[in-house]
């Protein structure tokens, strides 16, 4: 079966059918994937912040990323359930949207670049000049994934 | 016509208003604008406010996490209320007779007086639990509401794009007396 063909399986399955058969739901999902966005940017500005040099200053970095965690971590989960059932509403939608997979792309390197580069580093209280790039990387790449998001709506 | 929504008529006739409606990319890139500033607007005030509730950055003085990221919330605001206003500007008399315009508005009254309010009372004997994991009552109800009201007005400000409640369409009398509908112009689409 083509890629093409399990998206339009799973817009037509009971969840996508669900979704786009119901007014409000739609619209309640979007708010919460919208809630999740902004708990989702501070806890990651309260780390790339402070790793520019800027934000909180006086605690270390560690402190910093130990206590952005929780918040980080419960903002994707949520961005990552409310995306999902987006996407399962309207997948065939976005089988055609070159901006859909963009911010597949980049999403699955911001992930990668939080837990396995950014955050790890940022424990061992990483300072200097790499603390500035990793800020400026996360920043841009996690920007990346908002502006891509956005246009899908658009495109 | 009340002098109000002749003003938005007038708005919306001007040549500006007009071109950024019609305009290709400039509206697309505003409220694309609009939607990003939520994570420096809201997420740095999320992060005051749940510090405020004991929720995190216990470790953290208050006055800290206010004088290190509260500018950065200002900024953000900044943003907001640039590209709101000019989202606005764009679509005068459709967004002005939004009931979820009209009660982002008021939620924006409401999260202006909380802040005055904190200000003013709440926060005037901040020495004396600055570095408290856990903030007085008075300080944590504050950031409840703000939290509240905050998330109220993204959740409103994203209805405004579903036309349910729009004058052009029949509606209850509660809805048109609230939309301001008697004051709608019949010839706009």
């Amino acid at each position: 079966m083509s890629l093409y063909q399990q998206f339009a399986g799973v817009e037509a399955g009971r969840l996508g059918a669900t979704i786009k058969g119901s007014l409000w739901l739609f619209p309640a999902i979007e708010s919460v994937h919208l809630l999740a966005l902004s708990v989702l940017g501070g806890a990651l500005l309260m780390l790339d912040l402070r790793l520019l040099g800027a934000g909180l200053t006086l605690q270390p970095v560690s402190a910093v990323e130990k206590s952005a965690r929780p918040w980080l971590l419960a903002a994707l989960a949520t961005m990552i359930v409310s995306g999902v059932l987006i996407a399962v509403s309207e997948a065939i939608k976005l089988y055609d949207k070159g901006a859909f997979w963009v911010k597949m792309t980049a999403l699955a390197g911001a992930l990668l670049f939080t837990f396995a580069v950014k955050n790890p580093l940022a424990r061992r209280d990483i300072s200097g000049i790499g603390a500035r790039a990793l800020g400026a990387t996360s920043i841009l790449l996690w920007l990346t994934v908002a502006i891509a998001g956005r246009w899908i709506g658009f495109s | 016509m009340d002098p109000v929504s002749s003003f938005i008529g007038w708005l919306a006739a001007t040549p500006w208003s007009i071109a950024l409606h019609e305009s290709l990319y400039a509206y697309t890139v505003i409220e694309a604008a609009h939607v990003l500033a939520i994570t420096l607007f809201v997420g740095t005030i999320a992060m005051v406010d749940l510090r405020l509730l004991g929720f995190a950055w216990r470790e953290v003085p208050v006055s800290q996490m206010s004088a290190r990221i509260l500018p950065w919330t200002v900024a953000g605001f900044v943003v907001m209320f640039a590209t709101g206003v000019l989202l606005f500007y764009a679509i005068p008399i459709r967004t002005w007779h939004s009931l979820w315009f009209r009660a982002k508005l008021v939620l924006l009254v409401v999260a202006a007086l909380n802040i005055f309010l904190f200000h003013r009372r709440v926060e005037r004997d901040r020495a004396r639990w600055d570095a408290a994991p856990v903030p007085p009552l008075a300080a944590r109800i504050a950031a409840a509401i703000s939290l509240i009201v905050w998330f109220a007005v993204i959740v409103t400000g994203r209805m405004i794009a579903y036309n349910w409640f729009d004058c052009d369409k029949p509606q209850s009398a509660l809805v048109q007396a609230l939309a301001g509908c008697s004051s709608y112009p019949n010839d706009t689409f």
